[in-house]
């Protein structure tokens, strides 16, 4: 089957639409103008310039290149995990379990998905292993990210409850231990709630494109059910490293909670 | 159950610099001081909670060689707020609490079964107490532990913990603002003067 081929003129159309609803809002003083079009041209630029790096990629085929445009893609994961938190963990620790959770759940799943699973020749080929590792990455980022900062803000906030927990004797795992189960839960959250509504409630992204693309249902489906339980595991196995380690880092070795490694949130 | 002695050697923390201190078996030695100068911090220390210079002894065992948590569950710190975090008040208690003990200290036995937003914060400490001395520690650091209470109540709660520390033979450093309290219940009595610990005079 062959897609319809866009033009750049029939894209215009639509943004023109979005500039009609910004001239909208701005009519009847809804504050929203400049922000909307700033987002929709946000868009369209960084879409454009990724579809030209996706197409040297895919011509030119190499592992290296491949695995440097993951390398790029994990540090802009890691630097945005850093910045959608209220306290950081001081010395760089909140960038380094970031990343290094993300790493090592969604590399291994992507992985993982691509040699034993899905099967291309070769394995890195980067139509399957650049969006594949796009949606573990994004989802994995959203809930380190929101575990994280769950976990240090709760603790923060609870410090009288852990301390009087630590000074009845408790091992600081199970001082921390309510706190850590809603850390965990909220990174998980999201991407429960996505599989439970997945087809019932709303059609995924992905499965949408490719039979838009013209992809048959089926085939689209399955794709969509290995990809959104990929990213449950990416998530799943990121997240609970993440707090693993973190909550570990907000105790010392004399199991003393030090809320002094972690920093006052910015104004 | 063997009685030990609670020793400090050369503690240092925020203010204060080498303090050197020890309680016998069922002694009780009061600590007192300005607001910020460092009576908590200081008992924090004991118990380990804060980084803090120097070495805390309990008999023969040293407070860096044995494990944190094993420490404070022997070296318990009733802290002058005491927090509750699961529903019901009894899920703070491992063992059940002798209704002798709750009526000693005012409260009735249907206390265990409540909220624990219906309490009081005079409520909250006495049943802190309990709390921390139902853990059997060998030595007890009270910060203030009737800080919340009435005339009343607080002759009550020091009559009880009087009893308890004598018969068990616990070492304790108990933090008190109240001269009469002081004399009431303590054996020795020492103020936090700038960096140092002054012996008062007992009357």
């Amino acid at each position: 089957m062959n897609v319809i081929e866009l033009s750049w003129w029939q894209l215009a159309l639509a943004a023109s639409m979005v500039v009609v609803l910004a001239g909208c809002t701005a009519v009847m003083q809804l504050g929203m103008s400049r922000s909307l079009l700033v987002a929709a041209l946000r868009t369209v630029v960084q879409l454009s310039l990724i579809g030209l790096v996706l197409e040297a990629l895919f011509a030119a085929e190499r592992l290296v290149w491949v695995a440097l445009m993951a390398l790029a893609m994990l540090l802009i994961a890691g630097r945005e995990v850093m910045a959608r938190q209220k306290r950081r963990l001081l010395g760089g620790w909140t960038f380094g379990i970031g990343t290094l959770s993300m790493f090592l759940s969604s590399f291994t799943v992507t992985v993982l998905a691509l040699t034993v699973i899905i099967g291309p020749e070769p394995w890195y080929r980067p139509q399957y292993a650049i969006p594949l590792l796009g949606m573990m990455l994004g989802n994995t980022m959203t809930g380190v990210a929101l575990a994280l900062d769950r976990l240090t803000d709760t603790a923060w906030r609870q410090r009288a409850v852990i301390e009087n927990r630590l000074m009845l004797g408790e091992p600081w795992q199970l001082a921390i231990g309510d706190i850590r189960r809603e850390a965990m839960r909220s990174g998980l959250m999201p991407m429960i709630n996505a599989m439970a509504a997945a087809g019932v409630v709303s059609l995924p992204g992905m499965m949408t494109g490719q039979i838009l693309a013209g992809t048959s249902p089926a085939l689209a489906v399955k794709y969509q059910i290995l990809v959104m339980l990929s990213i449950t595991l990416g998530t799943g196995f990121g997240t609970l490293a993440a707090v693993a380690v973190g909550s570990r880092r907000l105790f010392d070795s004399r199991e003393r909670l030090r809320l002094d490694r972690l920093s006052t949130p910015r104004p | 159950m063997s009685r030990k002695c609670l020793r400090l050697d050369r503690v240092a923390i925020g203010e204060l610099a080498e303090v050197g201190l020890a309680v016998g078996p069922g002694e009780i030695v009061c600590l007192s001081g300005a607001s910020g100068s460092g009576k908590s911090r200081l008992l924090r220390a004991v118990a380990d909670l804060e980084p803090h210079e120097g070495e805390v002894w309990l008999g023969g065992q040293a407070q860096s060689d044995t494990p944190a948590h094993r420490w404070r569950r022997q070296v318990m710190l009733v802290p002058a707020e005491s927090q509750w975090w699961a529903d019901r008040v009894d899920e703070h208690f491992p063992e059940r609490i002798d209704d002798d003990d709750l009526e000693s200290l005012g409260l009735e036995p249907e206390v265990m079964s409540w909220q624990v937003g219906r309490l009081s914060s005079g409520e909250k400490q006495r049943l802190a107490l309990l709390r921390g001395l139902g853990r059997q520690p060998a030595v007890l650091l009270l910060d203030e532990p009737t800080a919340n209470l009435d005339e009343a109540t607080t002759q009550r709660v020091e009559t009880w913990l009087l009893t308890k520390v004598r018969i068990l033979g616990r070492p304790v450093l108990w933090v008190a603002h109240d001269k009469g309290q002081i004399a009431r219940v303590a054996d020795r009595h020492l103020r936090i003067d700038g960096s140092r610990l002054v012996e008062e005079a007992m009357a």
